[in-house]
């Protein structure tokens, strides 16, 4: 597999400010790419500077191998959308689309062609002569895709384009984003904060944080082996234990804290006396397990009966630290569920424990 | 709260002999409405009235310009007015001038006020104040200074120092009106375009452009207002040239007749079309959203 | 600079920077200095430029200072073109806030377009009705003779003639700004402040013309210049008594053809209306660009 986009050492300051860490970052050709992050991370920076229209302070931006440093963002084969879309609102939809051919010189009778053609792929035919005000949001955020899909760009940079949408429409408009990227093969760059849309529509997710990378990796990767403590606590829900290692042994780490002693998975870099925590999802965690480690006694408190799942909150009791647990329990064992106001036993495997090294 | 309904019950009582004291307990709400009535009436007559006398003397049969007394009705001083070479010499002249101030003004007021909304902070704003300062000096003052300037270098009094004169403040006033537009201009249309393959000649000729035609066409119509009828900076620098103004002004103290009262009409008239043209063209526009590209 | 030859590219960019350049230096700044450097200098034949006697001075500042009446009419045109300002405030303010807190959208475009009509017309055909309604033997003697409101005519041209036509020239500089600005008042204060006791007056004193400070500041300024620097409106309708600032300066350059000394009573009325609106806009706590959009 090619890389279509590398960034290698780039770095980005702004007056005051260091926007983006130095950082290095492959994206394949083909892929459906998102850089999740929490707002002011540094996303849009990073997407500007693949589409040309900031120069990074340091390091080198790739495109297809080709070093993109003198290259403007209106010669890169990249295409961008806008968080606001920035449809011209004196255009028709068609010359909309067409903007970019229109700029390549293309005559018009083939400009109309390729903007029904456009069209028919966004599924709105006969819509060329509507002015861009006289859309749904939903039909505007097609209409700004297929603008940007009409210059055939080699990367597709998208910065929160559903943001603006409804709950609703957010969720058919991912769904259509992920087939258009199967349908055309382009590469897609998505930048989004909500990390289920990251989860749900990438090959691949990058997670940022403060200017700084922080995993790459497949969504069932960062899921499973978030590899810094911001990735467990930013992708998806955990529980936490703080504490201190006190010994690691093969892959694992056990951990001291204020309600126990655990083990779980480590990473490479973990050694004794180090202050780390400890990850285990809400599904990991369960009643009445057979284990001798990894034992938490809990008060059941509260129950949220949500279809598939419903979710047990619980206190580890303490004096001066209790603990809230979240299990997740499926429907289908609902009779184990604690009783509220009882106490009970919950336990984990170490397989699904992960401890990560915390300041 | 308890007296309230208490003091409505009181104010409904039929109670005849209370007439006059209900009306004067109402009299400080009567009062200000009948003086801003008559007020409103005052100030419409101030407003009106000179020009409807201005329009009125025309048809009299007098050779001085009054309604008083009057001498009969005619339309001699209209049928002159065609005649009068001299009037139709000064309108061309007028015209001129007008039409070099907005081929000026026009560029420049749109180039300034995309310099001054490029800019940020204290840059922005002595910019700012230089560029509204023209409109803050006296029209005299920026006659004689602009006079004194190109005399210098070797341009005298005429219709070219006209324009410049004029066009001076002329794109102050452009430069507003643009920079009032590009306020709401959103820019990341501009990087849409670049990222689209334009290059920043097209983003400009296809995207900002278009973008600011509401306002430049306010702008050229305000531009030939102004240089239409200024008067102070243009005695300064007209040489021997005699825009409308100017010609208006020197008929006044001698030899003024009716024939100016009629020009005086057809301006009025075709300001009235015009105003009434600009409306429906507004209304149009706004009717049919769909149409206004 | 920067930005924007990197927003516009260069060559554009540089384009519209070269097009700002030439209008503030050209157009702007040298003219006010050249005229600045005439002022300072005497007024010498052309054999003696450059000679000996050709050197700065304050003498044609000191000319005026010293003049047993040019002085006087300095003061008179201050005070008149105040008395102008404070008048049109008056005549404006209730009408300003009628259209912007009490009429309704029908009304208010009906009187919009019957205020601007009479201004989108010649300053000088505006001039021109008062010359007309004010002669000897004009309406308005006439109208008073016969309502027997003056047993015989009276002598309108002079400070009375120069006053009205002024304050009637200026009127929609004054109206419109304040207009802007009481209608971006939210109706409910005024309500709220009823409810609370408030009567008429106070409500005007503590809540309109505090809101609306920015376009009294904005319609003061630009009256007061319009005033000062006007030369229509007292050639037309003044007499010999009644003599403007203005046409001192136009008598220096185009009777006695003293260009320098014209030029410093160019200098000094420039320098009162920089003092008067930089002193307004501090008496209004106002800055330069929310009072000039
Ligand atoms: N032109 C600029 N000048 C100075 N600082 C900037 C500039 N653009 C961005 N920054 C700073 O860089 C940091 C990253 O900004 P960026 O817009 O990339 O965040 P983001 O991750 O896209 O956030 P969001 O999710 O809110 O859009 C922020 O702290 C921001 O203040
Ligand atoms: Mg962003």
């Amino acid at each position: 597999m090619t890389n279509t986009v590398s960034l290698l050492d780039v770095e980005m300051r702004f007056a005051a400010s260091l926007a983006i860490r130095r950082m290095s970052l492959e994206v394949r050709s083909g892929e459906f790419f998102s850089i999740l992050g929490p707002s002011g991370c540094g996303k849009t920076t990073l997407l500007r500077m693949i589409s040309g229209f900031l120069q990074p302070t340091s390091g080198k931006i790739l495109i297809d191998g080709q070093d993109m440093r003198d290259v403007p963002a209106n010669r890169r084969s990249t295409a961008m959308i806008f968080q606001s879309l920035a449809l011209f609102p004196l255009m028709p939809v068609w010359e909309n689309i067409a903007f970019g051919l229109e700029v390549r010189g293309m005559s018009k009778a083939r400009r109309r062609q390729e903007a029904e053609r456009l069209l028919e792929l966004i599924a709105l035919p006969g819509y060329g002569e509507r002015m861009p005000h006289e859309l749904s949001g939903g039909q505007r955020q097609r209409v700004a895709i297929a603008r940007a899909l009409a210059i055939e760009p080699k990367v597709l940079l998208l910065d929160e384009p559903l943001s603006a949408l409804d709950l609703k429409l957010r969720q058919r408009m991912r769904a259509e984003l992920r087939e258009l990227q199967k349908r055309t093969g382009v590469t897609f760059i998505y930048i989004t904060h909500d990390q289920s849309e990251a989860l749900a529509m990438s090959d691949r997710v990058a997670v940022m944080s403060a200017g700084e990378l922080q995993q790459v990796g497949e969504p069932l990767e960062l899921y499973t082996n978030p590899a810094t403590a911001f990735v467990a606590e930013f992708v998806g829900e955990n529980n936490i234990m703080s504490g201190t290692v006190i010994d690691t042994f093969g892959d694992y780490a056990v951990l001291e804290g204020a309600h126990g002693r655990f083990v779980g998975r480590r990473s490479a870099t973990l050694r004794p006396q180090m202050k780390a925590r400890l990850y285990v999802r809400p599904e990991s965690l369960s009643v009445d397990r057979q284990e001798t480690e990894n034992r938490l006694v809990a008060i059941s408190k509260r129950f949220d009966f949500e279809g598939a799942f419903a979710t047990a909150h619980a206190v580890v009791p303490h004096d001066s630290d209790p603990l809230s647990v979240q299990l997740a329990i499926p429907h289908q064992h609902l009779g184990q569920a604690p009783d509220i106001g009882k106490s009970f036993v919950a336990g984990f495997s170490r397989q699904d424990a992960v401890v990560l090294a915390h300041e | 709260m308890t007296d309230m309904p208490i003091a409505t019950a009181n104010s409904h009582k039929p109670a005849s002999p209370l007439r006059h004291r209900f009306l004067a307990s109402r009299l400080p709400d009567v009062l200000p409405r009948l003086a801003f009535r008559l007020y409103f009436v005052f100030f419409l007559t101030y407003l009106l009235l000179p020009l409807l006398i201005l329009a009125a003397a025309t048809f009299n049969r007098s050779s001085f310009p009054t309604i008083v007394p009057w001498l009969g009705t005619t339309d001699m001083w209209i049928a002159a007015l065609f005649r009068d070479g001299e009037i139709l010499k000064a309108l061309g002249s007028s015209a001129v001038i007008a039409a070099g101030v907005i081929a000026i003004s026009l560029p420049v007021g749109t180039a300034a006020a995309l310099v001054l909304t490029s800019l940020h902070g204290r840059a922005r704003s002595v910019l700012y104040a230089m560029m509204v300062s023209p409109l803050l000096t006296p029209g005299v003052v920026i006659g004689i200074a602009t006079l004194l300037f190109w005399r210098k270098v070797g341009v005298g009094g005429g219709v070219a120092l006209s324009i410049l004169a004029q066009s001076s403040f002329i794109i102050s006033f452009v430069m507003l009106m643009v920079a009032a537009r590009l306020q709401r201009f959103d820019r990341t249309m501009e990087d849409a375009a670049l990222g689209l393959g334009a290059s920043r000649v097209y983003v400009f000729r296809r995207i900002l452009l278009p973008f600011l035609r509401p306002a430049l066409v306010g702008a050229c119509f305000i531009a030939l207002l102004q240089s239409f009828e200024n008067y102070n900076t243009t005695l300064f620098v007209r040489g021997t040239e005699t825009p409308l103004t100017i010609f208006i002004a020197s008929k006044v103290r001698a030899g003024l007749t009716p024939v100016i009262n009629a020009l005086g009409l057809m301006m009025m008239v075709a300001t009235v079309i015009g105003a009434v043209l600009w409306e429906v063209v507004r209304h149009r526009k706004r009717s049919t959203p769909g149409a206004g590209r | 600079m920067n930005e924007i030859t990197q927003r516009f590219g260069r060559p554009l960019g540089a384009c519209f920077i070269l097009l700002v350049l030439l209008w503030l230096a050209g157009l702007v700044l040298v003219p006010n200095l050249t005229m600045l450097d005439f002022a300072l200098r005497p007024n010498l034949p052309a054999t003696q430029l450059g000679g000996p006697k050709d050197g700065y001075s304050f003498d044609n500042f000191l000319y005026l200072w010293n003049h047993p009446s040019h002085g006087w009419i300095f003061l008179k045109t201050i005070w008149s073109s105040a008395l102008v300002t404070v008048l049109t405030f008056l005549i404006c303010y209730p009408l300003a806030y009628w259209l912007g807190q009490v009429s309704t959208p029908r009304q208010t475009s009906a009187l919009l377009v019957l205020l601007t009509v009479p201004y989108l017309m010649n300053e000088v055909l505006r001039g021109l009705a008062w010359y007309i309604i004010l002669a000897f033997d004009g309406p308005l003697n006439a109208a008073l003779v016969h309502l027997g409101l003056l047993s015989e005519p009276v002598r309108w041209y002079g400070d009375g003639g120069v006053l009205a036509g002024m304050a009637y020239a200026y009127l929609l500089f004054m109206l419109l700004p304040i207009y802007n600005s009481v209608s971006t008042l939210d109706h409910a204060q005024i309500d709220a402040a009823r409810d609370l006791g408030a009567g008429t007056l106070r409500i005007h004193r503590r809540v309109v013309l505090p809101h609306a400070k920015v376009g009294i500041a904005t319609g003061c300024v630009f009256t007061f210049m319009l005033a000062a620097g006007s030369y229509m409106a007292p050639a037309l309708l003044g007499a010999p008594g009644s003599r403007w600032f203005t046409q001192l300066i136009y008598d220096w350059f185009f009777e006695s053809g003293n260009w320098n000394r014209g030029a410093a009573y160019g200098v000094t009325l420039l320098v009162l209306c920089l003092v008067a609106v930089l002193g307004m806009l501090r008496l209004f706590q106002v800055n330069l660009t929310s009072a000039v959009k």
